[in-house]
């Protein structure tokens, strides 16, 4: 008895051993923070003089705080943009690419480059094809359109610049999400489509009536993915709109570089982490609605 | 009958128009890249006509790049950090996952509730206080913060772990019975039986760390620590409108993430749709 206790412990000791290296660093570097964030955002703190007890108080400003509304007000436009139009342009490439063409692999291939391109580097292109006075897009607006010099469209200020990001955002990730929609595919049997071709079903039918309802736990999963993923967009908005200093105006900040800001620039770490809270709790919702939907269709 | 087969080819005539018109939307902005690379900063935007290739190449834009900022130091700095993040986080969680998928111990469930609990955490949510931390720590600035950073995912331990559930513990259960001890179950059976799953973490980890921006921005304040995107940035914002030199240092800063993935992708779209679906 005692022999087999020691063995036990021997096994636990061992297994310990290969969870340790990895653990061990995942608990200091992002289990202590994760706590210290959630107490954070109930404290007025600028990292160097004594913390205070804030209570709700930075919660409450929040509701005032103008800047703060237009980056939610602003992710969440980029986010109603970008899920839709991504999921869509992964579906339909997906599609495209499941049908015997030739040259699939290097289709499939060309549709990730974007995905594993830096953004500082495709979106110096970006801004230079989008160049408002010089670049090729606005070149062919104004000689093959016509467009009139003066109306042509500022792509990177004012309104335009959530729509430039979201043009952009498809761009770089739909060849992410084709990769899953092409494993769904591939999980619906052939034998569903011969069914459907006997009893003279047309191309639109068939999408309608198999693909698109097979599809349904992958659109579910997708359309989480990109919803959280939105939700954190900051690179995108800093490369396309930010300023000299990487600074983003009204009409273009987001959650993610309004933690960046009040913390790192006003050294409000409180009030910063209360905006995270907010983040936190978009994404959490999110994520409860994946997992009753997971339940739902599996 | 001959107007279905008429049918048929109008079809597939559609399918590789749009595949053509995607796969140009896709490779465009690359071409465009190259191009201007090598131009020089008249030529760059010249429409009509536009050429593809300049009369007189300005390949001096490749070799300028280098002497105009310190890409050499952040090429340095960014090829250290992503080898050693994805050594680390390669070695790290295929060694904890085998932990999870084939021993049973003591709050084994526990413990992995903790790396399931924060896999769904933005990390933006606490880049905050874990800045504050490794202030203390002193990491502040170096090079080894951003290590600590990225080297110790809830994602990787997760994806392995799914993957050596699928593979059969009786394998591990004959090794038992030979005597092999568990670590070289696993560096002899799981580790080479795993070459799809470390493949797709080694391109997520890769990619990831190579193109990381607000890590880095967040802890490496001094030149000499700068990465390769950092530099970049750096320079955009300083010379806005030598875009022959900014494609340049583009281009370079794409080639190895582009190598990695070609070499590494026939396991990665394989992966990303696994985890993709499990996760």
């Amino acid at each position: 008895m005692a022999k087999g206790l020691s063995r036990q412990k021997k096994r636990d000791l061992v297994a310990y051993s290969f969870i340790a290296p990895n653990f061990i660093g995942f608990a200091v570097f992002t289990l202590v923070p994760i706590v210290f964030a959630f107490a954070l955002a109930f404290f007025n703190w600028d990292g160097s003089n004594p913390i205070t007890f804030a209570g709700l108080s930075n919660f409450k400003q929040l509701t005032g705080d103008v800047f703060f509304k237009a980056a939610l007000k602003n992710t969440i436009i980029y986010c109603i943009g970008t899920v839709p139009l991504t999921m869509i342009a992964s579906l339909a490439l997906a599609i495209v690419l499941n049908q015997k063409v030739v040259g699939r692999g290097i289709f499939r291939t060309l549709s990730f480059f974007p995905y594993v391109a830096s953004l500082v580097a495709v979106t110096s292109v970006w801004k230079m094809l989008f160049h408002p006075s010089k670049g090729p897009i606005n070149n062919i607006l104004y000689t093959v359109f016509h467009v009139p010099m003066e109306q042509l469209p500022q792509w990177f200020t004012g309104g335009l610049v959530l729509v430039s990001m979201i043009l952009f955002s498809v761009w770089k990730y739909m060849g992410y999400y084709m990769v899953i929609y092409l494993a769904g595919l591939q999980g619906i049997s052939a034998e569903l489509y011969e069914a459907a071709s006997l009893d003279g079903a047309n191309t639109w039918q068939k999408f309608q009536y198999i693909t698109w309802p097979q599809l349904r736990s992958t659109t579910f999963f997708v359309v989480v993915m990109l919803t959280i993923n939105c939700f954190k967009v900051y690179d995108i908005a800093i490369m396309l709109a930010g300023g000299g200093s990487g600074e983003l105006t009204i009409s273009s900040t987001v959650l993610v570089y309004y933690i960046y800001q009040k913390a790192f620039i006003d050294w409000k770490l409180g009030y910063s982490s209360a905006v995270a809270m907010v983040l936190f709790l978009m994404v959490f919702v999110v994520t409860m609605i994946q997992f009753r939907g997971q339940k739902k269709y599996q | 009958m001959k107007s279905a087969r008429k049918k048929a080819i109008a079809g597939k005539v559609l399918v590789y128009v749009i595949l053509i018109i995607i796969a140009a939307l896709m490779i465009i902005p690359f071409i465009w890249m190259l191009s201007a690379s090598i131009k020089s900063d008249r030529e760059v935007f010249q429409m009509n006509p536009f050429v593809l290739i300049p009369e007189n190449p300005k390949w001096s834009n490749y070799h300028d790049i280098w002497t105009k900022i310190p890409m050499l130091k952040f090429v340095e700095n960014t090829v250290f950090l992503t080898i050693v993040v994805t050594f680390l986080q390669l070695l790290t969680s295929s060694f904890a996952a085998y932990s999870f998928a084939k021993l049973e111990f003591k709050h084994k469930n526990t413990l992995f509730f903790a790396y399931i609990a924060t896999i769904a955490m933005p990390w933006q949510v606490y880049m905050v206080p874990q800045f504050i931390m490794m202030r203390k720590f002193g990491l502040n600035d170096k090079l080894l913060a951003i290590i600590c950073l990225q080297a110790f995912s809830a994602f990787g331990v997760f994806m392995m772990k799914q993957f050596y559930e699928d593979i059969p513990d009786e394998l591990c259960e004959a090794a038992r019975i030979d005597g092999m001890s568990e670590y070289r179950i696993y560096a002899s059976i799981m580790l080479p039986l795993s070459k799809p799953a470390l493949s797709t973490l080694t391109i997520f980890t890769f990619v990831n760390t190579w193109n990381d921006y607000l890590g880095p921005l967040i802890y490496l304040k001094s030149e000499a620590k700068k990465t390769i995107q950092l530099g970049l940035k750096m320079f955009i914002s300083q010379y806005s409108s030598d875009y022959g030199l900014i494609m340049a240092g583009s281009v370079l800063s794409l080639i190895p993430v582009l190598a990695v993935f070609l070499c590494l992708q026939k396991y990665f779209v394989e992966g990303v749709a696994s985890t993709g679906l499990k996760g």
